[in-house]
């Protein structure tokens, strides 16, 4: 073994850009919590997030059920990765989230009446949710399958976190409660327009707003610092 | 079966419960294509035409499926259907009109991701209208949905010219601009007969 040339240990094989395969990081999970989040960095799936945030438990639900779609198609994707036709790997995407929309929308109907009726249509329409055929497209249909289970998750509790954000905040203003619990005394007026549609757009748009000037503080804040190191 | 008169559904669909602002489906190319109004119109014709479509096979495809008992592949069926149909516009779009194809770019074929066309068929689903309804519900649908994006593009067409501050420009101002859209499609929520 002497003769060998000295091996550096930290290079990795030469990375085909057309058949990556990503080895399994911390950041395969966080990246969709926060850096590359569905809503808030991709703009991705608004219909949910406006439409079934108008109250936290609304938006918990949403979230899980979207979470459990994810999870499932990615994996099915990945595992079929080699034998779904490049020509119509889009209509089978669509066709294996279709079936398990169908099993969520069964599954919700049996265990909570209740957030059944107050989800409505919604449930299925998690069918034509832009994350979903996103990140099969995009991900599971190039990747093993444990990639794709723990970043479909983060993903998915990304979205969640997003809806709980859009949907507390919609209820305390809206509504004076959070979780079905009073949170002010008798004397509080509900804001009512927040749990109407109208609401749902300027909360969102708050949330935005609050990202866009945060990032624009920060790069503010590396430009002086760039420009003290520059000055000496 | 709904007992709804031809008109109420018609202003119902396109107004009251506008599809957009109301029941907040097709966020996405309400988004992303109301920049210009031409393109913005464009979009919504071809949105419109494809909700017709996939209305009326809809229709024909639950009948078939009560008939055969088969309810729970209603949601594989429907989004094939849409999917079918706007393969059609595409290819319709492409030969007849290569600039407009352009244009509407990656949004033609996202018309398939749409939930107004799915969020359509199954609302016409559960409210169990009759054939002509289900086709009045859909042009309806699609008048809300161009009136809708014609508003806002002509709104975001405004802006261009205007000095707004950097943090707020961008997706942060058009959803602002949405929801005063939103709040003054409320005032018509008293001609409503009901929900969806």
């Amino acid at each position: 073994m002497t003769d060998s040339p000295p091996k550096t240990p930290s290079a990795p094989a030469p990375a085909d850009p057309f058949n990556r395969q990503e080895t399994l990081t911390a950041d395969t999970f966080l990246r969709g919590l926060w850096q590359e989040n569905p809503v808030f960095v991709m703009l991705l799936g608004m219909c949910p997030v406006l439409a079934v945030t108008n109250s936290a438990i609304n938006a918990i639900g949403m979230g899980l059920a979207t979470t459990f779609v994810l999870l499932g198609s990615g994996a099915l994707v990945s595992l079929l990765r080699h034998w779904i036709p490049k020509q119509v790997r889009i209509a089978s995407y669509i066709v294996i989230i279709a079936t398990f929309v169908t099993v969520v929308d069964y599954a919700i109907h049996a265990i909570s009446l209740e957030l059944y009726a107050s989800l409505g249509a919604f449930i299925q329409l998690i069918v034509v949710n832009c994350i979903i055929l996103g990140r099969a497209e995009a991900y599971a249909s190039k990747q093993r399958l444990l990639p794709t289970l723990v970043n479909g998750l983060g993903m998915g509790l990304g979205f969640t976190l997003a809806l709980l954000s859009l949907g507390s905040v919609r209820e305390i203003l809206g509504n004076g409660t959070l979780l079905g619990h009073a949170l002010f005394g008798e004397g509080f007026q509900p804001w009512l327009v927040m749990v109407l549609p109208p609401g749902g757009f300027f909360v969102l748009g708050a949330w935005l707003l609050l990202f866009a000037w945060l990032k624009q503080r920060r790069e503010r804040r590396i430009l002086e610092q760039a420009g003290v190191a520059a000055h000496g | 079966m709904a007992n709804e008169s031809l008109p109420l559904i018609f202003l119902n669909a396109a107004v009251v419960n506008n599809f957009v602002l109301a029941l907040f489906l097709g966020i996405c190319p309400f988004l992303g294509t109301s920049a210009k109004k031409e393109t913005a119109w464009n979009m919504g014709l071809a949105t419109t035409f494809v909700m017709v479509v996939s209305s009326v096979s809809a229709y024909g495809i639950n009948w078939l499926l009560v008939e055969l008992q088969l309810e729970f592949l209603r949601l594989i069926c429907y989004i094939a259907i849409i999917a079918s149909a706007v393969q059609l516009v595409e290819m319709f779009v492409k030969k007849y009109s290569p600039a407009l194809f352009r244009s509407l770019g990656i949004f033609l074929p996202l018309i398939t991701t749409n939930c107004a066309i799915l969020g359509l068929a199954l609302f016409q689903t559960a409210k169990e209208y009759d054939f002509i309804q289900s086709l009045v519900y859909s042009l309806g649908a699609g008048a809300g949905f161009i009136l809708a994006l014609m508003l806002m593009a002509g709104l975001r067409e405004r802006l261009e010219l205007a000095r707004v501050p950097t943090v707020s420009q961008g997706a942060a101002m058009s959803l602002m601009l949405a929801g005063l859209l939103s709040l003054a499609f409320m005032g018509f929520a008293g001609l409503g007969a009901s929900h969806g």
